[in-house]
């Protein structure tokens, strides 16, 4: 039993490094992310688990950070935006959106990122229909989400290839 | 307002056993979390009630899906991506696949859980007009023991459930006999994803020499509970498809249900559409009968 009145220590592997949080358990974490950590490359839109901008990988799959509290990830494994910096797939994508003007004001796109990341693991030709479904929790104010599915399945192309 | 998460206690008991001991010590005190994708929701707007939540996030009892020859049993925590990826539920409880796959995005199908949407008991809840076109049953457990309950009668009036405050749901049960069925479901809202249905149908009708043999009418969205349509799946049995009984079950149906006006919708386009589902399932039922 994990005792829970007042702060406790929650140890999660972030990014592949393991890392100690004293925290209230309720925290969310997406603050412990950005504020303990200072991963702010996670962005919070909402924060009721509906635009997405907030999305990380937990033990490789797709979740909302903004919904998750932080003793739940307790011994997790969670990749962020930034832990995907060295990923060939996300350097893919990163360059399709911007070839394809998928990114504009930039707020979505790290969930984008995430969120197509997750699409590609599971599938890797994705055709139309699977890139919208993959991308249905991700909103976006500025595209009209069209670049954004093009660039999704310009990665995939790329990646199949290379 | 947001919640200050200093104010909450959250614990996480690690196995079934400890968190139904720690319900049954102060029965209603604490309020049970899964995926969180509502009770982060309630908690993110300064809504929750409770103060002192346990998270059942972590207990693989409530994990499994079990296929028995009669049934197949879902433990109430699994997510939708769990019931999106198994075979059995894709072939036989294609409503319940289907429902699944309309739940927010890919990230709170991730999280949610069956169990959850069953307690959190909205009358908009997406999988819940499955469960009653199958006749599911629920598996209730305390330090009582376990009951069974027909989950037709789980939920007894807006947001309100047959759950003991020292209980929790441990699985969902479905009978293995609508493989014959045609199974047809439609959820009406603004988009299938991230957005809550107006009038969710689902359906399962089996035809005997081109009459209606049996038949099953849920909806959601169109009362303060999820409902079966009763008295248009009576009137429909033994029947033909025609335009007459297509005339009849829409009157039917629009005496069965209560829809109000809020947010999304008004109850006048919820009762028009309501009858345009009942309708379209009942044109793909009797075309079912023309085909080999």
């Amino acid at each position: 039993m994990i005792a829970a009145s007042g702060k406790c220590e929650v140890t999660l592997r972030v990014n592949g490094e393991i890392k100690i949080v004293q925290a209230f358990p309720m925290e969310r974490l997406l603050d412990i992310l950005r504020q303990e950590f200072g991963l702010t490359g996670t962005k919070e839109g909402c924060g009721e688990g509906e635009c997405g901008a907030c999305s990380v990988l937990m033990d490789g799959a797709l979740v909302n950070s903004c919904l998750i509290p932080v003793l739940q990830a307790k011994g997790a494994s969670i990749v962020t935006i930034e832990g995907l910096a060295g990923d060939s797939r996300a350097r893919a994508l990163q360059d399709c959106f911007l070839e394809h003007g998928g990114a504009q004001c930039g707020i979505c796109t790290p969930g984008m990122i995430l969120a197509a990341v997750s699409l590609l693991n599971k599938n890797s030709e994705p055709n139309i229909e699977d890139i919208r479904e993959g991308l249905a929790g991700n909103l976006c104010r500025c595209t009209g989400y069209i670049q954004i599915f093009e660039a999704v399945a310009e990665a995939a192309r790329r990646s199949a290839v290379t | 307002m947001r919640s200050d998460p200093a104010e909450f206690e959250l614990v996480a008991p690690e196995s079934l056993p400890k968190a139904l001991s720690l319900l049954a010590e102060n029965p209603g005190a604490w309020l049970p979390i899964a995926g969180g994708t509502d009770v982060m929701v309630q908690f993110a707007a300064g809504k929750l009630p409770a103060r002192k939540l346990m998270s059942i996030w972590n207990l693989g009892e409530l994990r499994r899906i079990e296929v028995l020859p009669s049934e197949i049993r879902i433990g109430a925590g699994c997510t939708y991506t769990d019931l999106r990826g198994d075979k059995t539920i894709a072939k036989e409880f294609p409503l319940i696949a289907r429902a699944a796959s309309w739940v927010g995005g890919i990230a709170n199908q991730n999280r949610g859980t069956l169990g959850g949407n069953i307690v959190n008991a909205s009358p908009a809840a997406d999988s819940l007009p499955a469960l009653l076109a199958y006749e599911a049953d629920l598996i209730l457990v305390s330090v009582r023991g376990e009951r069974r309950v027909a989950y037709r009668n789980f939920h007894t009036d807006y947001k309100k459930t047959q759950l003991a405050a020292d209980e929790l749901v441990r699985a969902i049960c479905l009978p293995r006999r609508f493989l014959g069925y045609l199974a047809y479901t439609r959820k009406v809202g603004t988009r299938n994803a991230q957005a809550i249905s107006k009038v969710c149908l689902a359906a399962l009708g089996r035809l005997d020499a081109g009459v209606i043999a049996d038949v099953r009418i849920a909806m959601g969205s169109v009362a303060p509970i999820p409902i079966r349509l009763a008295e248009t799946e009576k009137i429909l049995t033994g029947r033909r498809v025609d335009s007459a009984l297509l005339l009849l079950a829409r009157k039917t149906a629009a005496t069965e249900i209560r829809p109000i006006d809020d947010i999304r919708s008004t109850a006048r386009y919820r009762t028009e559409v309501a009858n345009n589902l009942v309708a379209e399932f009942l044109g793909r039922l009797g075309a079912s009968g023309t085909r080999p």
